[in-house]
């Protein structure tokens, strides 16, 4: 491996040795880590700065008019009205007057998808938001206090029953029916995710916390009188922060995914609600002809989602030691030692 | 407690028997979520239905009932066999033996296309980390992944689908006269009609769906493999095989590969379900008639039978692939005792 050989050929010989310093803090030391591996890998960067643009972004386009708002009429930051500014420029392909084209009744395509960047982003994170509490919850009693024979376990094992009644119907279907079941809205589609979505992290937090269980250092805790809540406060919770905050941040992509793709089936929503699964339902019926319109909706929520993808996928590597190990020798070889 | 095939036996016996409770549960929360979406059915099954004869109608069907007695006589019912039929009276055993090969092809056809892409996607990615060569997988399997599956699906469908030619609806092209299925297995079928044309026309239906359903799930298999390979590789083990001077395929498939395999089995059992679920959309745009396409119909209509019939076949789909995910992770890894 080329990687071995530089390491190999660098260690002690071509970088003379550094005297060893002490880092300034903690937290000083881990902002320059963590910005030092973001440079290595560009890709994570990349993921990063999407994350946090969209994200101000879609706080930007419900911010500037409600502010604005108080002092005259409102300043929308998208060009044309997203749901009422009809033109008669109906299917356009983009121009320097439409960015993104318009749509089959001449609606401005790049302001519909921005205004939809708010209600899908914060759909994505409130929905795992709620599944990471409520499973994440779950997760850790199942995971704790899962003893047998007594009331913890008994507790742990009907939850464990209950996650995998849920974790055995696959979610689309659930959330579909469950859809079906409270009328076929935003709303609703909304309630239907939050009721399913919590059984996944149940199962990462209990598979986390039995394998933290099983460390040395929490029977050493244990031993040294440690209670079971500081156990779990000071050493559980802790140690459970990265894996969460992994899968959390690639969740949100999936939720928007999964939100979009029932209210695309579902075809639940008025057509004139700028989201993007909607819109690319509405618009698949003009699509080899007039592609425009579904292939920029597409495009909205694959940046989007790709964004948190490439974030979270880059931050295990970051937050997980071994790995940052290998990752700074593949960033900068001369930094290892 | 332990590894020998009797500890096996007693660990899938165990888990098989779970699954009783589990389908109880299933079938419990799917009865009261649809007699709660459609509590008066008869107007929705009979649209033409008089307002004189409802009654008969709900009393042919039992709706009259309390719900835990129409729950209990279903189970006993289904114990006893009897999957129960639509309200013409079609019954719903053999719809879903009709249907359920069809996906079980798909899904397994897009497994096998994951496993033979994904993992050495992954093995590469892991090797040349934090260069080009991780770049271009990573890009590529989370283009997938970030990909919703409707939008995959149309995308393959109608455009690349005309564009090199491949067939992007049915399981067939309309054979006539219609060739027998009697596996409902569409390649097999083909390949049991004797005839090569129809072996090729279901191979060629096949691909695009089972392409769009691989590679939309891909990165599952290529990311697990990837953060695994990334802890084995600076192993010392796998530094020996180097030394002893094997080949550099041999070294990371063989040696370094297999401790990895571990984790991208047990990710690629759970997410079964996941996969099941993309089938729903999948079939629905590839007008594959499989399962999930039975599903949605069911669903629509309001046909409670059907309904129930495909809750039970995707619960035990998903409760078999994570049965097959822990057995497979026990014959992998030595250190696991089944329990």
């Amino acid at each position: 491996m080329a990687g071995d050989a530089r390491a190999a050929g660098d260690e002690g010989e071509t970088v003379p040795p550094r005297a060893p310093r002490r880092p300034r803090s903690h937290a000083w030391s881990a902002v320059r880590e963590t910005l030092s591996i973001l440079r290595a890998n560009p890709l994570t960067f990349l993921g990063f700065l999407l994350v946090t643009g969209l994200t101000v972004l879609a706080l930007l386009v419900e911010l500037v008019p409600a502010v604005t708002g108080l002092y005259g009429p409102p300043v929308h930051l998208y060009p044309y009205d997203p749901v009422a500014g009809f033109t008669t420029n109906l299917l356009q392909p983009p121009s320097s007057a439409h960015w993104l084209g318009t749509d089959q009744v001449g609606l401005d395509l790049f302001s519909r998808a921005l205004a939809a960047l708010p209600i899908d982003l914060s759909i994505g994170f409130a929905i795992s938001g709620f599944g990471l509490l409520v499973g994440g919850a779950l997760g850790l009693v199942a995971g704790y206090w899962d003893r047998p024979w007594t009331l913890g376990g008994a507790l742990s094992t009907t939850i464990l029953r209950f996650t995998d009644i849920f974790l055995s119907i696959p979610t689309l279907l659930l959330a579909l029916a469950i859809v079906t079941v409270l009328g076929r809205g935003y709303v609703q589609t909304i309630l239907a995710l939050m009721i399913t979505w919590w059984p996944y992290y149940v199962r990462l937090v209990r598979g986390e916390v039995l394998s933290i269980k099983a460390q040395p250092y929490i029977a050493a805790a244990r031993a040294a009188g440690v209670t079971d809540g500081g156990i779990v406060r000071r050493h559980v919770l802790r140690n459970l922060i990265e894996p969460v905050v992994v899968y959390y941040t690639m969740d949100v992509g999936t939720v928007i995914v999964v939100f979009s793709t029932i209210s695309f089936i579902g075809a639940t929503f008025p057509p004139t609600l700028p989201e993007w699964g909607t819109m690319v339902e509405t618009y698949a019926d003009f699509f080899p002809g007039a592609p425009w319109p579904v292939l920029s909706m597409s495009l909205a929520i694959i940046v989007t989602v790709l964004a948190f993808s490439l974030l979270g996928d880059g931050l295990r590597d970051i937050l997980d030691p071994r790995s940052r190990r290998v990752l700074a020798q593949a960033g900068s070889a001369t930094e290892t030692a | 407690m332990g590894r020998s095939p009797s500890d096996l036996l007693i660990f899938i016996g165990k888990r098989l028997a779970l699954l009783v409770p589990t389908l109880i549960g299933v079938l419990a929360i799917t009865f009261v979520l649809s007699i709660v979406a459609a509590p008066d059915p008869c107007q929705l099954w009979f649209p033409k239905i008089k307002p004189a004869q409802v009654p008969g109608c709900v009393s042919r069907f039992g709706l009259d009932q309390p719900i835990p007695i129409r729950f209990i006589d279903y189970l006993a019912q289904l114990a006893a066999g009897n999957w129960g039929t639509t309200p013409a009276g079609v019954p719903v055993l053999p719809q879903i033996a009709q249907y359920a090969p069809e996906t079980i092809e798909l899904v397994l056809t897009a497994l096998i296309l994951m496993v033979v892409v994904g993992i050495p996607l992954g093995v590469i990615a892991a090797n040349h980390s934090g260069r080009l060569a991780d770049h271009l997988v990573r890009i590529f399997y989370l283009s997938g992944w970030a990909m919703p599956t409707y939008v995959g699906a149309l995308l393959l469908a109608l455009l690349l689908g005309p564009a090199i030619g491949l067939p992007y609806q049915g399981d067939f092209s309309n054979p006539n006269p219609p060739i027998p299925q009697p596996t409902h297995f569409s390649v097999i079928d083909g390949l049991l009609s004797g005839q090569p044309y129809y072996f090729g026309d279901a191979l060629a239906h096949l691909a695009l769906p089972a392409f769009a359903l691989a590679f939309l799930n891909l990165g599952i298999a290529t990311r697990m493999t990837r953060s695994s390979m990334l802890e084995t590789l600076p192993m010392d083990y796998v530094k020996t095989a180097r030394m002893k001077g094997l080949s550099e395929f041999w070294v990371l498939y063989k040696h370094a590969l297999r401790n990895s395999l571990i984790t991208t089995t047990t990710v690629l059992g759970v997410t079964g379900g996941q996969l099941l679920a993309s089938t729903v959309v999948i079939e629905e745009i590839f007008n594959w008639p499989g399962i999930g396409e039975y599903a949605f119909s069911a669903l629509r209509q309001n046909y409670f039978a059907p309904i129930y019939g495909t809750v039970i076949v995707f619960a035990v789909g998903v409760v078999l692939a994570n049965l097959v995910a822990d057995v497979m992770y026990g014959v992998l890894d030595p250190r696991v005792e089944w329990r």
